[in-house]
């Protein structure tokens, strides 16, 4: 065992003399790692470096050119430790101490030159961007969205098209040609929270009894994902983020949509009987209906969402009776209340809801 | 003086001829102890003990973290999990041990009998104990073990308004509080202690340009407390005026401000970082020469640079603040304190560097703990400066890319830093040296895992992967990577489990360490191992930093070329 | 034992270091410091900023004599430091004692203040931004006060049992730096509160 040990260590301080050996062994260990470590099947991208919008494209040049500067001097410090460590270390036990060297003044006065220089450097390519991302210029063309974050749904609400939408945020996709910009005003109706999809950009905080601020120009269609990142309570991971960037005909649809009022279908009345008779419309709104409740998200367009309960799970009829019979089950702390409906209420309820559209 | 000597290792024989009579009197001669040496072993062990626990919860989060939608922790039990972790590892185990060192090192190393207020000093350790305590006992009050009690669920900086009455309505936010409120006055008291005993009890010839850098780190440390801690102390007493006495300091339904809760905590929380990790740095430049067989390079430079980064660590907290949306200029001000706060640091970096260069280097395990700890603390350094710039840091504020920043720090530096200092100075406390050959085994382990584990953490950062989160979504292709750092959990936990079982036998079966196993140079290795209740038998007169040097080697001693 | 016996003829003349007690109760009075500013600047942030209630300038009235009574209590203990080094144990129990007195003057000077508040108008901590501030702020202030004010009572009682001498100067001195420091915290609040802040 003793043998075992000392060659294991022995093994790791001849690296200096391995030098040619090893490396190409730790670099392939690296490649294995980093190709069993990309993940499983089609992921959705939430890299910071793969923002597709304007105030997010920004970041992430400054983040490479962090990361450039930072990345040479670490290359040039670890270097020079692992030469230290290798040219420095005991050879022989001659019993002799080495010269005893107590500072050197120029060596000092360049190693505290040298980082003052870097920061002033990276300090001002920093703050170019800050003011650039904090103070834009509001085009009139702008899209305005008040985003309120509750325990643990996002409400969204378009003031000057008067719509009121929960989870699922839809915007318009921007162009050099065509700008259209969203500029979103954030509060909070609890505690805090904070938007953040990496692919639109940085995240800002929603904080009670404050308004925060901050723009997204999403240049290409699609779906983007982001979660909750301030953590707010105990169902703070589920507190999910779908923002559907259209193209200008699929979000004049979708606003179009959003605008109707909820949809009467006299088939199944029978489910807005209840809805209405139980204790759902203190929290919740569908326009059409004595439904007016604001604790919860509005139900108006319950259909046009592709996920329930802040995208925690698809919405599907199943979805939806699980959700409505027990939310603990779904989402553990939620806080919506387990209905006590019976199986034939709960039924009738589902089968009203999946009419709106 | 020989002869002073012996008369009074006489008398010591001649009070206690059999030593203690029972078990029962030894207990209790630690239990009332005032002896700076005993206190200092107490806080180290009491430490120890949280960090196997703290430790344990990690490993609980990393098994629930392996694979998304895991069912091994549901989301309350998690959240107390992750709350006390942080909890545990910054205020019951970081401060403790590090104010246990200084306990025992500072008076030996400035050739003082013992701290200037021995009696605060019991007081002080015995508070800070009572506070571990009471916070821990909130996992068996409330509902009991079994709903994990009412253990603290609010995350370590416990954002205001969530621990409002109205979001927290359970009795979590109060032990958080209170316990740490208590622990607090520990921590103080022994702060104002390390100060006086440094300022007044310094040995004849020792000025404050003689004392080794550790003494200085903590003077600077000690100082930095006052300001640090207090903060935190008046905000958790707001908070309890705000949860009992109907008060409305961070009521936001009254027009109270969230946001001042955040300042407050930050102007405690970024100032604690750096008492967290200043100690081992001075702990570095004294087992760093030791190895290298060199005086420090820079002393004075070091001493200025500590006290630089004590100064303008006060001025930085906001950078924790940068996405609550403060003004372009406001965030412009924090992007460049933070970034100038680097660059003292960075020069200890570099006179590290120079001391090792040139010089005739023995990789005992604290020297190889110690080496480790520069390049992770260069790497921890730099992943700052990423986060300094605000734009960067809107991206990666709260995400998994900060926990393996700060962990970088406070595992890679300060855990590391105090593995070595144990190394280096359990020879001295006990009498007998540690196994080299266990030591290696840890050293290896915990360094591989460590690495496994915080560099997958910052690849998952960049992915997007937020932190405080009890589970995350299959889709979002974090799951190999979080099974990957677990595994480097494991990987650590086993060489603490090696370290601990070194730590025990080797009190009974480590080899005789004499009086100065390491050929040092300052003052603790003049005493025996371990030291004698007084310390020292006559006053020690200095005439260098390094007073040993110059008895052994009397043809080329410090003092000729005024160091 | 010491196996190296350290000592060198260089520094056996004068040796001489701050005293542990001063140091210690600056060091206390530094911490202190720290929890008063962040009460100052909670009470300071929030002016203004109360959604109702009585405001400053309706219900709080300078408390002018109350303050020369405070400040002249650092006065009189600065006396009776004097005194003491002096060994005149007479005088140092005279100034002493009046310290106490003007130190009590200003705690009954404060609840009487504090009466009126509660319930000529109704201001409670609980009232409004206003009331949680300022209760806080000048209760902790309150607090230190009553804390000095038990330590200067043990102090008069051991020197009216006549077993304070010469050698205690530098404990009184060290309890006089903490009288000073209320002092001085009341100026800090008595401006912000009572002169700034209205």
């Amino acid at each position: 065992m003793k043998n075992k040990t000392f060659s294991l260590f022995k093994c790791v301080r001849s690296l200096g003399r391995l030098r040619g050996v090893s490396i190409p062994f730790a670099l392939a260990g690296l490649l294995l790692l980093g190709l069993y470590t990309r993940g499983t099947g089609t992921s959705v991208d939430t890299s910071i470096f793969s923002s597709l919008s304007t105030p997010g494209i920004a970041i992430t040049n400054l983040t490479i050119l962090v990361f450039c500067i930072t990345g040479a001097i670490f290359a040039a410090v670890a270097t020079l430790l692992v030469v230290v460590v290798v040219r420095f270390r005991n050879q022989g036990e001659d019993g002799t101490e080495p010269p005893q060297v107590y500072g050197g003044r120029q060596l000092e006065l360049a190693w505290t030159v040298m980082p003052i220089v870097i920061v002033i450097v990276l300090f001002l390519a920093t703050a170019r961007v800050i003011f650039a991302v904090q103070d834009p210029v509001k085009p009139g063309s702008a899209i305005d969205v008040t985003v309120i974050g509750h325990q643990f749904w996002w409400e969204f609400r378009y003031p000057k098209l008067g719509i009121t939408t929960a989870n699922e945020l839809h915007i318009p996709v921007s162009s050099s040609k065509h700008p259209v910009p969203t500029f979103l005003k954030l509060m909070s109706a609890d505690v805090n929270h904070s938007f953040w999809v990496p692919q639109l950009g940085g995240k800002t905080d929603l904080i009670p009894n404050r308004v925060n601020e901050m723009w997204v120009e999403p240049l290409k269609t699609g779906l983007y994902l982001g979660q909750c990142a301030q953590f707010c309570g105990v169902e703070h991971a589920k507190m999910l983020l779908r923002v559907y960037v259209d193209s200008p005909e699929q979000f004049s649809a979708w606003i179009d949509n959003q605008l109707e009022p909820g949809h009467r279908d006299p088939s199944v009345e029978n489910g807005r009987r209840i809805f209405e008779a139980e204790a759902c419309v203190n929290c919740h709104s569908i326009s059409g209906t004595k439904a007016t409740g604001r604790f919860g998200p509005d139900l108006t367009h319950l259909m046009s969402r592709s996920t329930i309960a802040s995208g925690v799970s698809e919405n599907n009829v199943d979805a939806l009776r699980d959700w409505i019979r027990s939310p603990d089950n779904l989402k553990q702390g939620s806080l919506m209340p387990a209905m006590q409906l019976s199986d034939e209420e709960i039924d009738a309820v589902v089968k009203y809801l999946v009419t709106l559209r | 003086m020989e002869e002073a000597v012996s008369t009074i290792a006489e008398k010591d024989k001649a009070l206690s001829p059999d030593g203690y009579q029972t078990f029962f009197e030894g207990i209790n001669s630690w239990i009332i102890t005032v002896d700076h040496k005993r206190l200092g072993i107490l806080y180290i062990i009491y430490s120890l003990v949280f960090l196997l626990i703290g430790g344990a919860e990690a490993i609980c989060i990393r098994i629930q973290l392996a694979q998304p939608n895991n069912h091994f922790l549901d989301p309350a039990s998690f959240n107390r999990f992750f709350t006390m972790h942080g909890t545990t590892m910054v205020f019951l185990v970081g401060m403790p041990i590090l104010f246990g060192f200084a306990n025992y090192l500072v008076p030996l190393m400035i050739g003082a009998r013992d701290m200037a207020f021995p009696r605060l000093n019991a007081f002080s350790f015995w508070l800070t104990a009572f506070g571990g305590l009471f916070l821990y006992f909130s996992f068996v009050g409330g509902f009991g073990l079994y709903g994990t009690g009412t253990a603290p669920d609010v995350s370590w900086w416990a954002y205001a308004p969530l621990t409002a009455k109205a979001f927290s309505p359970g009795h979590s936010t109060d032990y958080w509080a209170l316990a740490l409120i208590v622990s607090g006055f520990g921590t103080l008291g022994t702060a104002i202690n390390i100060l006086s005993t440094i300022v007044s009890m310094r040995c004849r010839g020792m000025t404050l340009m003689r004392m080794p850098l550790y003494a200085w780190l903590m003077f600077v440390v000690s100082g930095l407390t006052l300001i640090t801690i207090t903060p935190l102390t008046a905000a958790q007493l707001m908070l309890l005026i705000d949860r009992y006495f109907g008060g409305h300091f961070f009521d936001t339904q009254a027009g109270g401000s969230a946001v001042v809760w955040m300042h407050f905590f930050w102007i405690f929380g970024h100032p604690e970082v750096y008492v967290l990790v200043l100690p081992v740095f001075g702990i570095t430049s004294e087992v760093i020469p030791v190895f290298s067989r060199k005086a420090i390079f820079g002393y004075p430079a070091m001493v200025g640079a500590s006290v630089s980064i004590a100064f303008v660590s006060i001025s930085v907290w906001a950078h924790h603040m940068y996405t609550v949306g403060m003004t372009s200029t406001s965030n412009a001000f924090f992007t460049l304190s933070t970034m100038v706060v680097g660059i003292p640091t960075g020069i200890k970096i570099f006179n590290w560097l120079g001391t090792m260069w040139g010089g005739k280097i023995r990789f005992a395990t604290p020297m190889l703990f110690c080496t480790a700890l520069v390049f992770q603390f260069l790497v921890a350094g730099l992943t700052g400066i990423i986060q300094s710039a605000s734009p960067v840091d809107w991206q990666l504020h709260n995400s998994y890319f900060v926990i393996a920043h700060f962990h970088y720090v406070l595992v890679g530096a300060t855990v590391m830093g105090i593995f070595a200092a144990i190394y280096f100075w359990y020879p001295k406390a006990t009498g007998h040296m540690m196994s080299e050959t266990l030591g290696k085994w840890h050293f290896w382990l915990f360094v591989i895992g460590f690495h496994i584990t915080f560099d997958t953490m910052h690849v998952l950062g960049l992915m997007g992967m937020p932190r405080s989160i009890f589970t995350y979504q299959a889709d979002r292709g974090w799951d190999r990577m979080n099974l990957v750092a677990s595994l480097g959990g494991f990987l650590q936990g086993i060489a603490v489990l090696i370290f601990s079982y070194n730590l025990v036998t080797s009190y009974f079966r480590g080899e005789v360490a004499g009086d100065d196993p390491w050929d040092a140079w300052t003052l603790e290795w003049s005493t025996s191992s371990p030291p004698p209740e007084y310390n020292f038998a006559t006053e020690p007169v200095v005439m260098s930093r390094r007073p040993l040097w110059d008895l052994k080697h009397p043809e080329d001693p410090d003092w000729r070329y005024d160091q | 034992m010491n196996l190296y016996p350290i000592a060198d003829a260089r520094y056996s003349g004068a040796w001489e270091l701050p005293s542990r007690g001063p140091v210690a109760m600056l060091s206390l009075i530094v911490a202190e410091s720290a929890i008063f500013m962040i009460f100052l600047i909670a009470y300071i942030f929030y002016i203004g900023k109360s959604l109702n209630g009585p405001t400053p300038v309706q219900v709080l009235e300078v408390p002018w004599l109350n303050s020369i009574c405070l400040v002249s209590s650092s006065i009189t203990i600065w006396r009776s430091e004097r005194a003491i080094e002096r060994v005149d144990i007479v005088r140092f129990k005279g100034w002493w004692l009046a310290t106490i007195v003007l130190g009590t003057t200003f705690l009954v000077g404060t609840a009487t203040e504090w009466r009126r508040l509660l319930y000529e108008y109704g201001l409670t901590i609980r009232t409004n931004l206003f009331g949680t501030t300022f209760y806080s702020l000048v209760g902790l202030h309150a607090a230190h006060v009553i804390i000095g004010l038990l330590m200067l009572a043990v102090v008069l009682m051991l020197a009216l049992a006549n077993k304070l001498g010469e050698e205690h100067a530098d404990k009184i001195k060290t309890l006089a730096l903490y009288w000073h420091f209320v002092d001085v915290v009341w100026v800090v609040v008595f401006t912000t509160v009572y002169l700034l802040g209205r």
